[in-house]
């Protein structure tokens, strides 16, 4: 022990005359850091209630509570997350998660309050003094807990695919499918949102899992055209899937068709095994489209006999004759109508009501009726010359091409309308050999077909025209040829507030030859099967049923569905229009029976 | 891997002499039996000492865990693997980011993720700065133990500052939460590195005064020279390791032996030293916390300053790792931490065992070395082994 040791210590004075080291009013000088983990904030507007936040959080911390504000709001649960900070341990997970960006933390740490109610809270909804608060911990840039990109689909290159009616997307192998199905966060909203209310979740579980049979078992609950809506649904799941609010959406469709494309035709018997049950009763069904074809497999399953008429050679309807092969293989729609029809359900086609057999019959000999006929008939362009014998409707050349029959439309031709229907027909002639030329009187963002289809067609070398209005069809002199006389449009705002309209400039017109003008614009109804008495009981507005509850109309034994009693005429809107009238039909035909069994159900 | 020839548990040291002492017969009035803990300032945490004294002497040590139990290793095969790693960090609460590293390491080799290198640099820092928090607070508590409360309000300001550093980096100052699986949470917030090697300036700075007032310091000195002597024959058998090792001359150091994360991208030796009691247990850690202020501005100066810090992960909701097991280590601020983990393909761990250094320190050396301590001692003897008693009861 030396001098030094003993005096060396008392060095801690100079301490004494230095700058403390300590902070005076700790909560009020120091604020918690930029990126502190506080108190959360939740923006509501932005959060659609998919609860990944209460999935994740490891305390059960986190709630979900309706909030009225938000109850029914497309693309939203209605739920928004409420905090237990009894139970929170901060660690701040619930933001990594949020699937669309809206949950946060502030930096603010301190919060006196006597009433114990107030630590529970729903963020953004109950007023808390840190909800402006603009620092505080997110999720930052790059660092993610689900993989925010899609899988991209294999798809036949254009220079391919221009050429055939080979099926352009060429789906996922297991390995991608896996990957693919990972992304899925289980929240349930594409359920609610679509149509038919698929279990989107369960089937998505089941492919993670390898357990195709039990998806496909799930997917035939709802939908009994899952290979169908596997490769051409509108699939509106999609676009509210919260994983694509931040990145993209889960390809539910894609997933759908991986799973029936895993699974061989002939163990559907074994597989889905459908229980038969005993009935009398016998149903008649009016087209042998999605939406008839869907009546019929649930009504089959309650033992009712039931029977499809149909007026062509082959069932599907829009399906086989609408949609061109290449998005939709005729053997793949056949795997879900020979399904349909091997669990007992009888078909007669080039049956036409009205001409073979009239309404009326049908209305006596049976004890309740589906009506699904659908939009055939091409509306009207509404312009000078349309009667031209060179003007052929989308829908027919369409038919045409997958009847194998030749539309003849010739090497130069101009499409009209920007509709999937108008797409199509573009898309089929130029895999005819023909160049297109699309005219859509408004702006291709105002396009109603699919953006995958207006890309698709573009890159298959597809012209598109925008805001071009025809105005008139005229002879070509001389030749089997016709012209079209059309103007540009300028879009106009519409002062209502509504989708700005296209207005005819009259000095800037332009007059083409063509092969032949294919007009797609829409389709309507055509009900000439009923008579005038029958369609003024019926209630029919516009060619266009309005249902009642269940899809049951005005008359007694009379059931509607699909395109021509809904506003989306999609075929999954179909689908379910056909599984809801065949509720409706068992609850008409056997009351209590019905009620017995939706009892069970809950 | 050792500078020392291993020992071997037959030999005749009276280091290495398990034998039970005698049991004695209290009602002589000759003994006394005293609780300390497990509330007690002296204590590293809750945990007790049942001493026997005889007069001032201590002539029997049993520990007592339990009063912390927490089941931490249980509470993981209920969670999923993203959701446990916000319980890893409560293990150690004083050094929480070890074990959130060694919990997101063995996940990643068992998954077989590799780590983008922003997020290899990342993690070091983090872990240096960790190790030079724990090492401020325990100078503070090694020199509170001998009576001296002026150093504990320096070395505490200092940690606070680190937190501060933490807080920044990570958002929160105690449980990190940084470090999960697949990489980190942030990349660093701007201007970060200027106010860190402020931190560490005056942190450097400090230290001086530290070794003036506490090291060179005749009470310090009297009380801990000589207390608490490793047998360096203790070593192996006791598996006794970090900077208590290192005091007694035995080169061992993980950083340097088995290099994990950038430590092989550092320049730095194992520290040694010669003396085995307590004062040469506190020099070491001195000199180490240099060492770690040292390997944080290394990090500074060449971890790169963009690039991914996270690599490609599955969706952590549903997230599956491979069957398998593992052991994975790195060196803490007290010695070898290591994480047993066995999967089994689920969604879940199958089992985790954590392998704290307190676990040896706190129960097996202390247990040995108090005997023959003044009672006076005994909260300077618990301190200069540097143990957490959470850790021992995961």
């Amino acid at each position: 022990m030396s001098l030094r040791d003993l005096l060396s210590p008392f060095y801690v004075w100079q301490r004494a005359f230095e700058k403390p080291y300590t902070t005076k009013r700790p909560t009020l000088d120091r604020p918690g850091a930029p990126a502190y983990r506080g108190f959360h904030i939740n923006i509501t507007e932005t959060c659609v209630g998919c609860g990944s936040c209460h999935t994740i959080c490891q305390n059960h911390a986190i709630d979900m509570v309706a909030v009225d504000e938000y109850v029914g709001r497309d693309g939203d649960s209605g739920l928004r997350p409420r905090f237990d900070y009894g139970r929170c341990c901060w660690c701040g997970l619930c933001v990594d998660i949020c699937t669309a960006g809206s949950l946060r933390m502030s930096n603010e740490y301190a919060w006196i309050s006597e009433d114990p109610g107030d630590f529970h809270f729903t963020a953004g909804i109950d007023d808390k003094p840190w909800q402006e608060n603009a620092l505080g911990y997110r999720r930052a840039e790059g660092y993610h807990l689900y993989p925010p990109k899609r899988i991209t689909m294999p798809m036949l290159p254009v220079e391919e695919s221009v050429n055939t009616f080979d099926e352009v997307v060429r789906g996922y192998d297991k390995e991608q499918a896996k990957k693919e199905a990972d992304r899925c966060v289980e929240c349930g909203i594409c359920v609610a949102t679509c149509p038919a209310h698929m279990d989107v979740p369960d089937y998505i579980h089941s492919i993670r899992d390898g357990d195709y049979e039990k998806g496909l078992q799930l997917m035939y609950r709802t939908n009994p055209f899952p290979a169908t809506c596997g490769r051409i649904c509108t699939r509106r799941c999609e676009s509210v899937c919260p994983v694509g609010i931040l990145g993209e959406p889960v390809a539910i469709r894609w997933l759908k068709r991986f799973i029936v494309d895993q699974v061989d035709k002939k163990d559907y018997p074994r597989i889905l095994n459908e229980p038969i049950g005993e009935s009398d009763f016998k149903v008649a069904i009016i087209g042998a489209g999605p939406g008839g074809l869907s009546a019929a497999y649930y009504l089959r399953q309650q033992g009712h006999a039931v029977t499809v008429y149909e007026s062509r050679a082959s069932a599907g309807g829009m399906l086989r004759y609408g949609v061109p092969s290449y998005r939709l293989p005729d053997v793949e729609l056949d795997k879900d109508i020979e399904h349909i029809l091997a669990i007992g359900v009888d078909i007669k086609y080039d049956t036409e009501i009205g001409r073979d057999i009239s309404f009326e019959t049908l209305l006596e000999d049976n004890d309740a009726i589906f009506m699904s006929t659908g939009l055939s008939v091409p509306s009207s362009m509404r312009i000078h010359g349309e009667d031209h014998p060179r003007v052929l409707s989308g829908l027919q050349v369409l038919a045409d091409v997958a009847s194998g029959r030749d539309p003849g439309i010739g090497k130069k031709i101009a499409v009209i309308g920007g509709g999937n229907v108008a797409m199509d027909a573009a898309r089929v002639s130029r895999r005819l050999g023909a160049d297109v030329t699309l005219l859509y009187r408004r702006r291709i963002s105002d396009m109603p077909a699919d953006d995958e289809e207006i890309d698709e067609s573009q890159a298959e070398g597809v012209v598109i025209v925008q805001q071009a209005i025809p105005v008139e069809v005229l002879d070509a002199d001389g030749t089997e040829r016709v012209c079209i006389k059309w103007g540009e449009a300028k879009m106009v705002d519409d002062p209502k507030g509504g989708r700005p309209r296209p207005v005819l400039q009259e000095d800037r017109m332009h007059t083409e030859t063509y092969d032949c003008i294919i007009s797609a614009i829409g389709q309507s109804s055509d009900l000439g099967y009923l008579s005038s008495e029958v369609q003024d009981q019926l209630a029919i507005e516009w060619g266009r049923f309005k249902p009642v509850e269940y899809q049951h109309t005005m008359m007694e034994k009379v059931f509607v569905g699909g395109d021509f009693a809904n506003r989306t005429a999609d075929a999954i809107s179909a689908i379910e229009d056909g599984h809801h009238a065949a509720r409706g039909i068992n609850r008409f035909l056997n009351p209590d029976a019905f009620i017995k069994a939706e009892m069970q159900d809950e | 891997m050792t500078s020392l020839n291993r020992h071997t548990l037959t030999g005749h040291s009276a280091a290495l002499d398990f034998s039970q002492p005698e049991p004695v017969d209290l009602s002589s009035g000759k003994y006394v039996k005293l609780w300390q803990g497990p509330q007690h300032p002296g204590i590293t945490g809750n945990m007790s000492l049942e001493l026997t004294l005889e007069g001032d002497t201590i002539i029997g040590c049993k520990t007592h865990v339990g009063y912390l139990h927490r089941g931490f290793e249980k509470l993981m095969e209920r969670r999923t693997f993203i959701q446990n790693f916000t319980v890893v960090c409560r293990i150690a609460v004083p050094e929480p980011t070890f074990n959130e590293y060694l919990y997101s390491h063995a996940v990643e080799e068992l998954s077989g993720i590799e780590i983008p290198d922003r997020a290899v640099w990342l993690r070091t820092l983090n872990l240096e700065l960790m190790r030079l928090a724990s090492f401020l607070m325990w100078i503070g508590g090694q020199s509170g133990a001998f009576g001296m409360y002026t150093v504990p309000n320096w070395t505490l300001s200092h940690r606070d500052f680190v937190l501060d550093l933490f807080e920044e980096m990570t958002g929160a100052r105690i449980y990190h939460m940084y470090i999960v699986p697949g990489g980190v949470r942030a990349g660093l917030p701007e201007g970060f590195e200027k106010r860190a090697r402020d931190v560490m300036d005056s942190t450097e700075k400090m230290l001086g005064q530290v070794e003036r007032v506490m090291f060179n310091n005749a009470v310090t000195k009297a009380r801990s020279r000589g207390l608490g002597i490793i047998d360096p024959e203790m070593i192996d058998p006791y598996g006794i390791v970090g900077p208590n090792a290192r005091a007694c001359g035995v080169a061992r150091d993980l950083r340097k032996d088995e290099p994990y994360l950038a430590y092989d991208q550092l320049d730095f030796d194992i520290i040694t030293g010669h003396d085995c009691d307590a004062y040469g247990r506190a020099w070491q850690r001195l000199q180490e916390t240099r060492q770690s202020i040292d390997l944080i501005r290394q990090c500074l100066d060449r971890m790169p300053v963009d690039g991914p810090f996270q690599a490609d992960m599955p969706n952590v909701l549903h997230w599956k790792v491979p069957a398998g097991e593992t052991y994975v280590k790195a060196e803490c601020t007290r010695g070898e931490y290591g994480y047993y983990m066995v999967t089994d393909g689920s969604e879940y761990v199958r089992r985790v065992h954590v392998r704290g250094p307190s676990y040896t320190h706190a129960i097996a050396v202390m247990e040995r070395l108090a005997v023959g301590c003044n009672i006076a001692d005994i909260a300077g003897l618990m301190v200069s082994l540097h143990t957490y008693p959470p850790e021992i009861e995961r």
